[in-house]
């Protein structure tokens, strides 16, 4: 098999995963659009492990650590959506944005609504 | 004995510190440190008198090293000679007696503890000038009574007349004082010393230029002190003051300072004559003008504020002319006189609650004792032999005639004309206050009555000092001359008969003419005699106003101008700069709209950008 067929097909889903992380408003989608574009880098390993014929599979056996760390990320990441559904009672990633810097008269206007 | 004069200054100086921070923990209140120490200063003060008088012409110094300045050593001490130790018990004996009738005039003032504490440290300020053997020793002694006259003008510092005299006292004195510094320096350097005696015994080997710089430069810090035009103009406001500290401040101390220093670092103005005939023209001036002020004022203690600027010309226009002795000796005088004529205008405002003479009247019955007392010390002021300040003014006008050439001519004229107009205002002040009928208040007529004892004392005693430095002079042929060692080339104190009775004749003709008055209309004041003249009298020349359009104006014109600049120039300079960066990262601020995904997208374009310019660039 063509190395290339590999490469393009790793490349379509890294492309379906960057898309995905950037239009998709429900968190776990971008969440399942990150694991996209990190199994096209796991692809992109095994297939330049088998090209180069690597007697020590170092790229196999780094497509393994990406398997376990990326299990562990989406583990922590869901952990944060469903905080962050409990708390915002949402899950749209850009409906999130208590961390934007905003104008602190704008802020101490609007406490100063709250309060009123 | 002499090793202990420091002991002069020290003492009342400590009374002011324990007064200022222990006086709660003194069993007797406040009074006693301050009565205590100033009693203690006179003692020791009259020791080195007596020391003094038994060596004619000696000059006791005790200094320590205090800092080496670049080839200067300063030192700290004491310099006693007949000069200082006469200054210092006149000092010390004025002080005690403020300090005493103090305690029943302050009465009740919930600041007298701070009030005889600044007492005793003004004594301890003045006594530090009359005994310092350096310059820098002396010019700390100067600004510590500026410093002193601003707190005790001010004492009464919820009105605002105190208020504004006390500031208008320190920026006047102040003009003067820098003057004063500069003079320090000039005299300093020219004799390669700052010590009072190399000073002094060099002055006469140093440049012509230098000891003419020095000595006028020195003159004008004499000038703001001593009260003489064009410096004058804060001895009349400083009546705003409680009447206690007039007294101290026109007879014993501040006023009297600026005459001694001249008196002290005479042989300087002897090597410059140009420096005597700038103050012999300026006392002069100040002389008559201060006592034609003082003949139409109607505040009481106005008037006796314009007799010291007048009186303390007579003492300039002495030492102007040479005839230091006599000067001294109308300092003397003047400070018995002086200090006698406040305490009892304080003993009269005390009783009837107004400085004003057009309602007084008739108070001679009310208070018998302050009556005479005050009457002795006219006369001293008038200068009727034999009260203590005719002698004195007669050897001065004396003096001027035989040895001060035109300048001395001139002085002898102006001082007849101001001894005429003096017996005038020193006349109408007693028929004023003492005779024709009470014009103020009735039902503050019924309570007119004697001061009490503690403040009639000291009139007394002081009384008894204007007859008896008056009285024995002619007689034993100037011996109190003998002791105070003039410095050589000076004129000795001299006595004509025919100048004496002259004077003496002018005096009760200037007397005569206000006793007339009185006796044609008893209820009018006699200077409406002089109908539209008085105006400018009235006015004391407008002096003030023109320096209120000269000085204090563009003063604050410019204060205003700068505070302009300041908001509009420099300030909204530092504002802009500000907001300048507000605005920018308000702009920044916009990037960071809390949206991960639009954080990504730049993050995914930049990361494309860069690796398609290095794809470029390899593949170049």
């Amino acid at each position: 098999m063509h190395l290339s067929l590999a490469l393009v097909v790793s490349a379509l889903l890294f492309g379906i995963g960057v898309y995905g992380v950037l239009a998709r408003r429900n968190a776990v989608a971008v969440l399942m659009a990150v694991e996209l574009m990190l199994n096209a880098g796991n692809l992109d390993l095994v297939a330049f492990d088998a090209w180069w014929r690597d007697t020590m599979h170092a790229g196999q056996v780094f497509a393994l650590f990406v398997v376990v760390i990326a299990a562990a990320e989406v583990g922590v990441g869901l952990a944060i959506v469903l905080a962050v559904f409990r708390l915002q009672d949402t899950a749209a990633i850009d409906e999130v944005t208590s961390l934007a810097d905003r104008d602190p008269r704008v802020l101490a206007d609007a406490a100063a609504e709250v309060d009123g | 004995m002499t090793h202990w004069a420091w002991l002069v200054p020290a003492l009342p100086a400590f009374a002011a510190v324990v007064g200022l921070f222990l006086s709660r923990y003194v069993p007797g209140g406040p009074a006693v440190p301050a009565i205590v120490g100033t009693a203690l200063s006179l003692l020791v003060a009259v020791v080195l008198l007596a020391d003094a008088e038994s060596n004619p012409g000696a000059v006791h110094q005790t200094t320590v090293p205090w800092t080496p300045l670049d080839g200067f050593h300063l030192s700290i001490g004491t310099r006693i000679d007949g000069l200082a130790a006469v200054t210092s018990v006149m000092v010390a004996i004025v002080a005690l007696l403020v300090q005493i009738y103090s305690t029943a005039y302050m009465a009740g003032d919930p600041r007298y503890s701070t009030y005889a504490a600044e007492v005793s440290l003004f004594t301890a300020a003045m006594l530090l000038v009359v005994v310092a053997s350096d310059l820098f020793e002396l010019l700390i002694g100067w600004e510590v009574m500026g410093l002193c006259s601003y707190l005790l003008i001010g004492h009464y510092w919820q009105t605002e007349g105190a208020r504004s005299a006390a500031v208008k006292a320190f920026v006047t004195t102040r003009i003067g004082d820098t003057g004063f510094l500069f003079g320090i320096f000039v005299l300093g350097v020219a004799a390669g010393s700052f010590d009072v005696g190399q000073v002094v015994g060099r002055a006469s080997a140093m440049s012509h230029a230098a000891v003419t710089a020095g000595a006028l430069l020195l003159l004008a810090g004499v000038v703001g002190k001593s009260a003489q035009f064009p410096l004058h103009v804060w001895l009349p406001d400083a009546m705003a003051g409680p009447t206690p500290i007039s007294a101290l401040i026109h007879a014993a101390t501040m006023v009297a300072a600026g005459i001694y220093v001249v008196a002290r670092l005479y042989p300087v103005y002897l090597a410059a004559p140009d420096a005597r005939t700038v103050l012999g023209v300026i006392a002069c001036l100040t002389m008559l003008g201060a006592a034609l002020a003082a003949l139409a004022e109607d505040d009481l203690k106005r008037v006796l504020a314009w007799s010291t600027v007048s009186q303390l010309a007579y003492m300039g226009a002495g030492l102007a002319v040479g005839a230091w002795t006599a000067s001294i000796y109308h300092l003397l005088a003047h400070a018995g006189f002086k200090a006698l004529l406040f305490l009892a205008a304080g003993s009269v405002l005390r009783s009837v609650g107004t400085n004003l003479m057009s309602e007084m009247g008739g108070l001679r019955q009310r208070l018998p004792v302050t009556f005479v007392t005050a009457v002795i010390g006219a006369a001293a002021l008038a200068g009727l032999p034999p009260f203590a300040g005719a002698f004195s003014k007669d050897a001065i006008l004396t003096a001027a005639r035989e040895h001060g050439g035109a300048l001395g001519t001139a002085v002898y004229a102006v001082g007849l004309v101001t001894a005429f107009v003096t017996a005038a205002y020193a006349t109408r002040f007693i028929v004023r206050t003492f005779f024709g009928s009470y014009r103020g208040a009735l039902d503050v007529r019924a309570q007119v009555h004697e001061s009490p004892l503690v403040m009639t004392a000291p009139l007394v005693v002081l009384a008894a000092a204007c007859i008896l430095l008056g009285a024995p002079v002619v007689p034993n042929s100037y011996g109190v001359a003998s002791w105070l060692d003039a410095p050589t080339g000076t004129v000795p104190l001299h006595l004509d008969a025919a100048g004496v009775v002259l004077s003496a004749v002018i005096v009760i003709a200037g007397s005569a003419a206000v006793v007339a008055l009185y006796r044609r209309r008893p209820d009018e004041d006699p200077v409406t005699v002089l109908g539209h003249a008085a105006t400018p009298l009235v006015h004391a020349f407008w002096v003030d106003d023109v320096y209120e359009r000269l000085v204090v104006r563009p003063a604050y014109a410019t204060a205003r101008a700068m505070r302009l600049t300041d908001d509009s120039a420099i300030d909204a300079a530092v504002v802009a700069s500000g907001q300048g960066t507000s605005a920018v990262g308000a702009l920044l601020r916009r990037l960071q709209n809390g949206n991960v995904q639009a954080y990504v997208s730049g993050l995914v374009v930049v990361v494309i950008a860069i690796v398609m310019t290095v794809s470029l660039a390899v593949a170049r």
